[in-house]
């Protein structure tokens, strides 16, 4: 348990209340913890604490043979596990040298956009939920939950899939996959569309979030943001369009950024994120071919050569990397994870200045943490 | 001394009847709680296209019953750092006030516990205020940060709050020229005030709505924020007796929006005591609006609503009683304070348009500005 700032009284300034928020609190998304410095209704200073969801994700990769790590992937952005697992895969991948079959990659790019959609409903169902909005949390977890009911059809869990695999996929898709996604998608932006006429462009919901923590494009950049956050200052920054990975260089879609970086545009960028991940998923279905969904790999055990590699790819909330060291066994020697959330969380103490009590939440989830992440 | 023994036979049969008809206003009170929260379930279950309660019983009708029977029957905690005496006193320092402003609400000319005559609106609006004390008390007896914040909060909200709707009582009542509310019921008799004073009844609503701290003013318990305020460390019977009052204030702050604006229990076809339908469905109908707020709106910060309070609502309701005063003055006919009323409406949301948005509202603003960036894109 971390210790209270002991440095209230030496500031020499008078403090009205030291208010601790989280890490049981409802806003919090998980089991991040605040101490806040109010003056009345007025928030002067923040002290962030992190760490009470921390496993030893890292050190325990380097106990697990490689495909057993994808499981551990899979917990660390609970909400976006699809992606997380092709990051990992990606990077054990290109240390082997191994080659995806082309089908495995598209069923990966569909899922991984899926898994972009489910994540972000996820963000406006709590985005309303903070500003004190009801409804849009209802269509967004129906919306989301008829996502994940597909994703359990292909890999037999709701979340924590465990279904990619070093050079493919666990099996190939279910005989009646494209039905159930075109019958998904035509629901999902139904779903999409309501929540966001509901929310978007509300007076109050305005009121609340526009011009809240601003940051500037340079500031942003100093923090280390990535994704939506860093996209809402203005910057079409998207590795799906600089640095294109698996397919995403075959489909035809948008970046959509914000202008000003407040907790407004955080949210927009990703409602309009969803709307280009439909676009991409229809796009993959389209042209996904037929064929082998594994590589030359089969069931082996992986065993990359010695060697080192680093891979990058855009999560729902940024850019997640992978750092991998391999001495040549069947386990990675090391493994680093640069988590989006994390990097983006470290800029709450500058974005939460000259803000009201009610607005630390609203920061606090228009940054969209996922503390499975952030602790690791 | 002693009483002789016909009056003591008097006063004790009137004792009995006091209590009699307080037995039945609590009772009539409950009932409507209850219906009230299985009415909010099934309402906002329909409008975010779920079914609500179902299970219990037909249409989850004996939904509300088992809420009540999980709260009783919970353990009461009561934290040990809490302040023992207030804690305990600020729940009912709520729930009193907000069954004793029923005593004079009437149902129909008849149906009323005890006619106040002249005091009635000053005996409501006297006790509304109170129950301010109780919240800010829960607050503060709970020894909880949280709880503080929220009872601070209420206290501001409430007490801002109180200002218009008084104005605008004020106003109603020099337009009935009574305080009695079966005279200001009557004296409606040919249209209801709304037709006269749309202006009342907006700026009446909308206070009320945050008087009972409904949204877009749940601001003093917000869940998201300060984790439900005074009622924070509350929980069991206690938290029920918290909820009880919150809804017999809402079905009050309904009921007195019918009374003072929609013409009470006046309507077609029912005489006599049968016109407490007409009542009694005016006030659903309100009730519906607040919960279809409930579900469409978020909920504005403390700034915005102390800015609100006090930038918009309070010189509108005094525009209200002006213009009443004027139009009492003159004599003139009554569209022309309609005209008024309106004006001052489409004065104050023209300001508003002007003032904080520029050319549009901001939702327009930022909508034009974010469709133009999205062209740019697009080419």
């Amino acid at each position: 348990m971390a210790e209270n700032p002991t440095n209230v009284v030496a500031r020499g300034e008078p403090v009205e209340m030291l208010l601790n928020m989280g890490p049981q609190h409802p806003s919090t998304h998980g089991v991040f913890r605040m101490v806040l410095w109010v003056d009345g209704e007025k928030v002067t200073d923040v002290e962030p604490y992190i760490g009470y969801l921390h496993r030893g994700s890292e050190k325990l990769c380097e106990g697990e043979q490689y495909h057993q790590v994808i499981t551990l992937f899979d917990r660390m952005d609970y909400l976006a596990n699809f992606n997380n697992e092709l990051v990992y895969c990606n990077a054990v991948e290109k240390l082997m040298g191994l080659e995806v079959p082309e089908r495995a990659e598209y069923v990966r790019v569909i899922l991984c956009e899926l898994n972009r959609i489910a994540s972000h409903l996820l963000f406006v169902a709590t985005m309303g939920l903070d500003a004190g909005a009801m409804t849009p949390s209802m269509i967004c977890f129906r919306g989301r939950e008829r996502v994940q009911a597909v994703f359990e059809a292909i890999s037999g869990a709701r979340m924590m899939h465990n279904y990619f695999r070093i050079g493919g996929l666990k099996e190939d898709l279910p005989e009646n996959f494209r039905e159930m996604v075109e019958q998904l998608m035509s629901v999902l932006k139904a779903d999409i569309e309501e929540a966001d006429r509901l929310l978007t462009f509300n007076e109050i919901f305005l009121a609340r979030l526009k011009g809240v923590a601003p940051i500037s494009l340079e500031d942003a950049l100093d923090f280390g943001f990535t994704g939506p956050c860093l996209r809402a200052c203005g910057i079409d920054y998207d590795l799906r369009k600089a640095e294109p990975y698996s397919v995403y260089d075959r489909f035809d879609f948008n970046v959509p950024v914000g202008l000003d970086g407040d907790c407004w545009d955080r949210y927009y960028v990703r409602v309009k994120e969803m709307y280009e991940s439909v676009k991409i998923v229809e796009q993959a279905m389209k042209q996904m071919p037929e064929g082998n969904v594994t590589s030359s790999l089969g069931r082996r055990l992986a065993r990359p050569p010695e060697g080192q590699v680093y891979v990058r790819t855009e999560n729902p909330r940024g850019e997640i990397g992978v750092y991998l060291v391999s001495d040549g066994t069947d386990k990675p020697y090391r493994l680093k994870v640069r988590p989006p959330s994390f990097c983006n969380l470290s800029a709450i103490k500058y974005l939460l200045q000259e803000t009201w009590i009610a607005d630390t939440v609203v920061v606090l989830g228009s940054l969209d943490i996922v503390l499975g992440e952030v602790d690791r | 001394m002693t009483l002789p023994i016909p009056l003591l036979a008097i006063s004790l049969l009137t004792f009995i009847w006091i209590l009699a008809g307080l037995l039945a206003m609590f009772t009539a009170l409950s009932v409507v709680v209850l219906s009230l929260t299985w009415l909010e379930r099934k309402l906002l279950g329909r409008l975010q296209r779920r079914l609500g309660p179902t299970r219990t019983g037909p249409m989850g009708l004996m939904q509300p019953m088992a809420d009540a029977l999980k709260l009783i029957l919970k353990e009461d905690i009561i934290p040990t750092s809490s302040e023992k005496a207030i804690f305990w006193v600020a729940p009912i320092l709520v729930v009193v006030p907000a069954f004793m402003i029923w005593v004079t609400i009437p149902g129909t000319e008849n149906l009323v516990l005890k006619n106040l005559g002249e005091l009635g609106l000053f005996y409501i609006i006297a006790f509304s205020v109170l129950g301010i004390l109780g919240l800010v008390l829960a607050g503060w007896g709970s020894a909880n940060k949280y709880g503080t914040l929220g009872g601070l909060r209420a206290a501001a909200q409430l007490i801002s709050y109180e200002i218009p709707v008084i104005m605008v009582v004020i106003a109603v009542g020099m337009l009935a020229q009574s305080m009695n509310m079966v005279e200001i019921v009557e004296k409606q008799g040919s249209y209801p005030y709304v037709l006269v004073l749309p202006l009342g009844l907006v700026i009446f609503f909308i206070a009320g709505l945050a008087e009972v701290g409904r949204t877009p003013f749940d601001i003093y318990f917000a869940e998201s924020e300060i984790v439900g305020g005074p009622f924070i460390e509350y929980s069991g019977a206690h938290w029920s007796v918290f909820f009880l009052a919150e809804y017999i204030n809402t079905f009050a702050v309904a009921a007195l929006t019918v009374l003072l604006f929609l013409g009470g229990w006046s309507g077609p076809f029912l005489t006599g005591n049968w016109e407490i339908i007409w009542f009694l469905a005016k006030v659903y109908a309100v009730i519906m609006v607040i919960f279809w707020i409930r579900g469409t709106f978020p909920r504005l910060r403390i700034d915005q609503l102390m800015a609100f309070a006090w930038k918009v609502m309070v010189p509108l309701s005094f525009y209200a009683i002006v213009i009443t005063a004027v139009y009492l003055f003159y004599d003139w006919p009554p569209w022309s304070l309609t005209l008024m009323s309106l004006a001052g409406l489409f004065a104050v949301g023209y300001a508003i348009y002007r003032r904080f948005a520029g050319p549009a509202s901001q939702a327009a603003r930022v909508r034009a500005r974010y469709q133009a960036l999205e062209a740019r894109a697009g080419q």
